[in-house]
This record gives structure tokens, sequence and C-alpha cells, in this order.
């Protein structure tokens, strides 16, 4: 506060990037790790549902329902999505809260010159640098299976960041707002998994009970599905991804002005 | 005392009567190549309050833990409640009552599910365990708090709370680990308070501490503790006669050169300290000191003379350079 | 008695209680106090039973619809959900169990530091690791004892021998959470807890739970029924569909003496990290 009225306030690009090397320090800890799951955990979750029960799909005659394609190209996009939107919650939930309530973290950053927006968007740009690494890695799975269709399928790595995005700043948010941790668990099991399950990654929607499709439609992760899977298989369809694009980045935007109100009340600032 | 102990021991349980309810003897504790104890001899008896002083990192903590039969000694021998901790742990361990160093307190229970769920734990019937929590927590003052969170509670209250929950089993020994510590004048004294009572209704004290008042106020005999090894041991009036003076003359001279100063004044005491901003003098009689310095034409910015204390005692054993 | 005596507590003279022996299952106190913490999230605990039950509607709206019917090894037709419903018994068993013992004793153990606290007392450390696992283990009972009559409800059991298929949960919850809390004990940090995650994915998905063994070459198929959900799986799916053999009492005595193995090693470890 002081700083603001005794100088003109820095840039905020200026302040992100003071913080650049903390988001480092900590990046640098866990990429590998994250690199490794983030590599198996598709493959194997392809082998198994793609290839493993695919056979079964397929010699079931089910094509026709799957928009003409076998049940790996099916599910493989759809599971790229859910798994960058997986990320996305374990990015933005028990980190934000643990460096609010533990770590104390965002405390020590608010004594200096930072304020609750730079580090906001500096913790959202490590999170963005996760998924990117998710989205991109289960890429390259998608391309070893022989899913991807290029050139379109190139896109679906940007895509999929802003699938994890529109998650990441409503999480943001809530984690910002949270008081107990338990909450956490309450939204995995009542929100993440039905998401998870339900939105069109493992069969399509159209086979739900109707009034259970609309709420599948109005969640972000549908969108996402719909639009990394036709741009992965080379067949997006431009107007309707236009929209998914835009619905998206809605969730993100107000997902950033709910985290940066809520960041600030928390840290009263 | 004599007389409480026997009447205590005589409606007490059906073991023999131990009056050393701790005796060590050479006993030791490494960790890997690190000596934390190293050969130590004490003896606790039945009522009295014994105090461990030692700077940090002398050993408080890992003799206590051993005691507390919750650490396998390295060498020498320990007997507690006349049991050997190695092989009977559990029934001494049933019969102490111990409040660690950090407070161990179960973040995920109530201020009262603390101590009811740790009753439980000495085989507490659900009934005693719920009329001794009341009351114990009256005993501290953290009725009102019963039903609040453990995170909610400031250092003194979680340290009240610590104390109360090593009482819940009425235990023989209470063995406390830096009580105070880190707490404010008011808890301080008020957990001084609750421990003097404790005492004088014959519940025999074991306590560790960094601070020379709190040995004074609450121990009977103390031993000074450093790198492992007993210094000194004794009533604190005792410690102060057997290793310091009488009193002590504190010299503040307007001069750089406390030490050159200082080299002149050393057949005025037993013995002469230089600190960085004054000149101590422990002698018999201090104000002989201040008026001899006078005499010899030093003027002193301020001149004070006080009575030896523990911390004097303290100083002098374990040196003035912080331990870790 | 004014507010500040504990006069009837510490008074000399006074009876002493004399500390009652703690009889032959100390650990249930843990269990207890595990269960105090709990009712206040019951929630949490309802919520618990969700998860497999939304796998088991998300297979049976939509991907019955995309598989046929599957033949099982005696010869029987079961649609696709019935096929897997046992399997999602056994493998949110692992899940459940594995959770408690990984995660839920890893937070007590080092962040929580309860069991610095419960050793204090007369209880040992074979009644921590004791009491964890049973505390697990009701728990477990419980929401394979809810999943299994949704399964009926749904027609999805079609044999007498079902009525012991919470007992076969359990009994898988006994080898994972013996197995995860010794695993747990050698864990330094969170990010350890992503080698439990590298084993335990393979598991869920290859262990002949989404589809049936014959389907992998002869050599994975080895490797399959070495892995200890696959043994879980073949008895909860034995059990619903009656189709029940020997391979369940070797799937039994493996999961009973992995369960043990990894109680007896958590037991000494938990003495050897904590009694220093
Ligand atoms: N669990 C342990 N592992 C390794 N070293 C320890 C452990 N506990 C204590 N120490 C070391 O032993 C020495 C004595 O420690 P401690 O008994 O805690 O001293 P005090 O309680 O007097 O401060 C210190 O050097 C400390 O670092
Ligand atoms: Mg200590």
């Amino acid at each position: 506060m002081s700083t603001a009225t005794a100088s003109r306030p820095p840039a905020p690009t200026g302040l992100v990037w003071r913080q650049f090397d903390h988001w480092r320090a900590r990046w640098r800890r866990t990429w590998r790790g994250s690199a490794i799951t983030n590599f198996v955990l598709p493959v194997l979750y392809l082998l198994a549902m793609g290839v493993g029960l695919g056979a079964y799909v397929d010699s079931g005659g089910a094509r026709a329902s799957l928009g003409g394609t076998d049940y790996l190209d099916f599910i493989a996009p759809g599971l790229l999505a859910t798994a960058v939107m997986q990320n996305a919650v374990g990015a933005s939930t028990w980190p934000v809260m643990g460096a609010i309530k533990w770590d104390k973290t965002y405390h020590a950053m608010i004594a200096t010159p930072l304020r609750t927006r730079d580090i906001l968007i500096g913790n959202l740009g490590l999170i963005a640098a996760r998924l990117t690494l998710t989205a991109a890695v289960f890429w390259v799975v998608l391309v070893i299976f022989g899913v991807a269709v290029l050139p379109w399928a190139v896109l679906a790595v940007p895509a999929g960041v802003l699938v994890g995005l529109a998650h990441s700043t409503p999480l943001f948010a809530f984690a910002a707002w949270l008081e107990r941790e338990t909450g956490f668990m309450l939204f995995y099991r009542i929100g993440v998994v039905p998401m998870f399950l339900f939105s069109g990654a493992f069969f399509p929607v159209s086979q739900l009970p109707d009034p259970l499709e609309w709420l599948a439609q109005v969640m972000p992760l549908y969108h996402g599905v719909e639009l990394v899977r036709g741009l992965t298989l080379g067949t997006p369809d431009l107007l309707a991804d236009l929209g998914h694009v835009a619905y998206l980045a809605l969730w993100c935007g107000v997902g950033f002005l709910l985290a940066d109100r809520a960041l600030a009340r928390r840290l009263g600032g | 005392m004599g007389a409480q102990s026997v009447e205590q021991a005589a409606a007490g349980p059906v073991e023999a009567p131990v009056e050393a309810l701790v005796e060590a003897r050479n006993l030791r504790k490494s960790y890997g190549a690190l000596e934390a104890v190293r050969g130590i001899d004490v003896t606790v008896r039945r009522g009295e309050a014994f105090g461990f002083l030692g700077p940090n990192g002398a050993g408080k903590s890992s003799t206590m833990r051993m005691i507390a039969a919750v650490s396998p000694a390295s060498g020498g021998s320990l007997r507690v409640l006349g049991m050997d901790p190695g092989a009977e742990g559990p029934a001494i361990r049933s019969r102490l009552g111990v409040c660690p160093q950090d407070n161990t307190l179960d973040s995920e229970l109530t201020v009262r599910e603390n101590l009811l769920v740790y009753g439980r734990f000495f085989g507490l019937s659900r009934a005693e365990v719920a009329r001794r929590a009341d009351e114990l927590l009256r005993f501290v003052q953290l009725t009102d708090k019963a039903g609040s969170r453990v995170d909610d509670l400031s250092g003194g209250l979680k340290r009240r709370l610590t104390v109360a929950r090593s009482l819940i089993n009425n235990p023989e020994l209470l063995i406390l680990d830096e009580p105070t510590t880190g707490l404010d004048p008011q808890a301080r004294h008020l957990l001084w308070d609750r421990l003097f009572r404790l005492k004088q209704q014959g519940t025999t004290l074991l306590l560790t501490t960094h601070y020379m008042d709190e040995a004074e106020q609450l121990c009977d005999r103390l031993v000074i503790i450093d790198e492992g090894v007993i210094v000194a041991e004794g009533s604190p009036a005792q410690l102060i006669r057997d290793h310091s003076s009488r009193e002590v003359c504190e010299l503040r001279f307007g001069v750089d050169d406390h030490a050159g100063v200082a080299a002149r004044l050393h057949h005025l005491g037993e013995r002469v300290e230089v600190l960085p901003d004054r000149v101590l003098v422990y002698a018999e009689d201090g104000e002989a000191v201040a008026a001899a310095v006078h005499e010899m034409g030093l003027s002193a910015r301020s001149t004070l003379v006080r009575r030896s204390t523990l911390e004097d005692v303290f100083l002098r054993l374990t040196g003035r350079s912080l331990a870790d | 008695m004014t507010a500040d005596r504990v006069n009837d507590l510490i008074a000399p003279g006074a009876a002493r209680v004399v500390p009652q022996p703690l009889g032959r299952f100390a650990a249930r106190h843990l269990v207890d106090r595990n269960y105090r913490v709990y009712r206040r999230d019951w929630l949490l605990f309802i919520t618990g039973f969700l998860e497999p039950l939304l796998y088991l509607l998300s297979i049976g709206i939509g991907i019955e619809q995309l598989v046929g019917d599957f033949t099982l090894p005696n010869g029987s037709r079961v649609s696709y959900t019935e096929f897997v419903a046992p399997a999602m018994l056994a493998a949110s068993a692992m899940n459940g169990s594995l959770f408690d013992a990984t995660f839920g004793v890893f937070f007590k153990l080092k962040y929580e530091k309860v069991y610095d606290a419960v050793l204090a007392t007369p209880l040992r450390p074979v009644d921590v690791a004791v009491g964890e696992l049973v505390w697990s283990l009701v728990r477990g009972a419980l929401y394979a004892g809810a999943f299994v009559v949704v399964m009926a409800v749904l027609g999805l059991t079609s044999s007498g021998w079902t009525v012991l298929a919470p007992v076969a949960a359990v009994v898988i919850g006994y080898a994972f959470a013996g197995a995860g809390m010794a695993l747990t004990t050698w864990m330094r940090t969170w990010q350890d807890f992503d080698f439990i995650t590298l084993a335990v994915l393979p598991m869920f998905l290859f262990s002949a739970t989404f589809f049936p063994l014959d389907r992998y070459p002869d050599g994975v198929q080895w490797l399959v029924q070495l892995t200890p959900l696959y043994h879980g799986v073949v008895l909860c799916r034995g059990l619903t569909t009656g189709a029940v053999g020997v391979e369940m009492l070797i799937a039994v005595a493996y999961l009973l003496v992995m369960g043990t193995v990894g109680l007896l090693v958590a037991s000494r470890r938990i003495g050897a990290l904590l009694l220093r």
C-alpha cells in the first residue's frame, strides 16, 4: 500500500515477472515426476480402454453411435481433455490452499510490493505451464497411438490448455475462499468424478437421459472434449468450435475475476 | 512430604512403594554418530520437583523421552517406577504423565475430545474419562474452550491443554519438557501456578527448562546439563552457593576498553567477567566492590549490586556463547 | 470442588485409580478416535460411496450400449455391467483402504503427529497399525455392503453367494491396507505417492476389471495373475455371478498373506520411526 502511494505503481507485468524465480523453483522441484505420470497414465488408459475394451466395442458394431470412429479414436482425445482437467484440479486446489493456510507463501509475497493480482497471474502462469506439459505429452501419446491427424491436431494442445484454465481459474477462486480442505474431497466426489465420467469422453452424452444430457452440456469439460476431439481427429466443425472456445473463455474470465476477489479478501489486501 | 508419600503409598495400588521414581546410571543416547546424552546419573525421588536445566541441544529432551519410555537408551541403565523401560514400556507409560516439548495435540479433535480420546488410551472407562476431562479443563481454565478446535488455540492455551492431557491418568510422575517455552508472561505464571499446586498435592514433577526463574520457582533439586553431561547438581540455593559468589557487582564504564579496565579489578572479587557493555565482579560483598572501584578513581557510569542468581551459575557452567 | 483444585484427582491419600490393563484389543481406542474425527465429516463419509456408484452408472448407461454381452469362463452370459460391477466392488475396496492407509496414515504420521501422542500412552506401535487397519476395514465394509445392495437392486447379481461379497471386499481391503501402510512408512514427501498411483492405476485398468483375462497374450496373462487386485476381482466376480471355484481360495490366501505381512512390517516400521 505504502509503496503504491510513494511511487508510481510498477507495471503489472513487471511485478509478475519478479515472482518468476519463485515459480520456476517450484516447477523445477516437481516437473520430472509429473512428466512421468503425464506420460505413463495416458498410455495405460489408452491401452486399457482404447485397445483392450475398444476391441469389444468395435466388434459390437457401435461405430455409428460414435460418429463413425473406432473406440480408441473416440476416447483418446476425450481422455486428453479429462487429463488436463484433472491436472488443473490438482494444481488449483490443494497447492493454493497450502500457500494460503499452511506454507503462507502468499503472505510472504504480499509483504513485498507484489499485489494479489500479480500473485494470481504468476501462479496461474505456473499452472498453465503444467497444463501445457500435460497436454503436450498426452498429444505425443496420441501421435504414437496413431490417433492424431495433422495439421488440425496441432491445435489440440492449446485447446487442451484452454480446457484446463477454464477449470483452474474458478477452482482457484474456490480454493482461496474455502476454509477447510475437506471441501476439496467433496468437490472431487460430486464434481470431478461425475464430470470425468459423463462429459462425453467415454460415450456420447446423447446416451444420457435428457436432463442429465443438458447438465453435461453446461459443464465446460463437455465443450473441451468436443473441441479437442474434432481437432485431434482432423474433423473440426469450425462454427461449433468457435462456440466451444468462447464458452471456455467465459469460464476462464469469470473464474479469474472471482479468484482475484477471493484471494484479495483472503490475504486482506 | 515424607508423611505424604507414606500415606500415598499406603492408599496406592498393589505395587511396592518405590521411593526412587527414576534412577539413571551412566545413561546414554546416540543418534547415529551423534552422542546426545553422554552418561548421566540422576535419581528422582517421590514427591519432589526435579529439574533439568540446560541450553538448547544439551540433551534434555532426549533424556525425557528415554524416561518416558518412548526412546530406547543407547547405554547405561534406567529404571522408571522400578521397571525397565525397554521391557515394560506400556506398564510404565500407563503411570506417567507426559507433556512433550511440541504439544502433539490432536488437531482433528476438539479441546475436550483431546482429553477424552487420550484418556481412553489408558484404559479409563468412558464415564471416568469424561468426569476427569471436565475437572481438568476447569483446572487449567479451559472450560469455555471445551468445544473449540485445537488449531484455534493460542500457544499458551495449547500448552495448558497439553498439561491437562498429561494429567488425565492421574500420573505418579509428571514429565514436562520445556513447559513454558514461547509463552507470554501471563501464560507462564498461570502454568507455574498450576504446576505448583500439583506439586503441593504430591505429584512428582520432572521438568526441563532453559529459564532460570522457572527452575528457581519450581524445582526442589535440579541438574545443569550441557552437551549431554551433568555439570552441576543440587538445590537452586546450593548451586548458587557452590558455583557463584553471594553477590555480583555490575559496572558500566564509559570506555570501549572494558577488558583493560577489568584487568585492574581482579583483586576485588572471586571472579571478573567481561561482557560487551559491562564488567561483572563476583564477590561476597558487592557494595564493597563498588566502593573500592570508586576509590581507585575509576568512574563507572552505572553500578548495580545484586544477589547471585541461578543464571550466573548457568552461564558460568555452560558458557556465554550461544549453543545452537 | 473449587475451580482450581483437582483434589480428588491428585490428592495424596485419595485412592489412585490403578491404570486398567488395556486388554487384548487396545487398538479399538484408536478406532474410536478416528470415528470421532470422521463423524464431523459425515458428508464426506456419505459421498465416499458415490464414486464407485458413478462408475457403475456410467458403465451401465454408457459403455454397456457400446459393448455386447460377455461370456464368463463357466460359459454363462452376462451383461457388461454385470461383468464390471464386481470388479468395481473390488477396485473400490482397494482404493478406499489404500487411501486411508497411505495418505491418511502419512498425514497423521508426519504432519499431525497423532501417533507421537498415542505412543506416549500404554498403546504400542502394533496397536497403532491394527487400529488404523481396523478403522479402514470398518469403513470399507460399510461401503461394500451398500454397493452390493445397489448391485442387487439393479439386478446385477445372479447368485446367493453374493451375500459374501462384502466379506470379500473386506479381505481385499485388508490386503491393501496392510501393504499400503507398510509402504507409507518409507514415504518422505507427498511426491513419493506418485509411485503408489503408478502401481495402482495399472492394476485398476488391467486386472481383468474392464475385460476378461483372455484378451491378453499368454505372457501378459501371467503377469496379470500375479497382481493382488486380479485376485480380488476373481473373488468378487465369482461370488456375484455364482461362478465359484478353487481359484477363489487361492485368492483369499494370497490377500490374507499380503495384508498380514504388511501389517507386521508396518508395526515394526512405525515403532522404528517414532520410538527413536
Ligand atoms: N531424533 C533425533 N535424531 C537425530 N538427532 C537428534 C534427535 N533428537 C535430538 N537430536 C540431537 O541430539 C542433541 C540433543 O537434542 P535434545 O535432546 O533435543 O536437546 P534439548 O532438548 O536439550 O534441546 C541435539 O544435537 C539434537 O540435534
Ligand atoms: Mg528439547
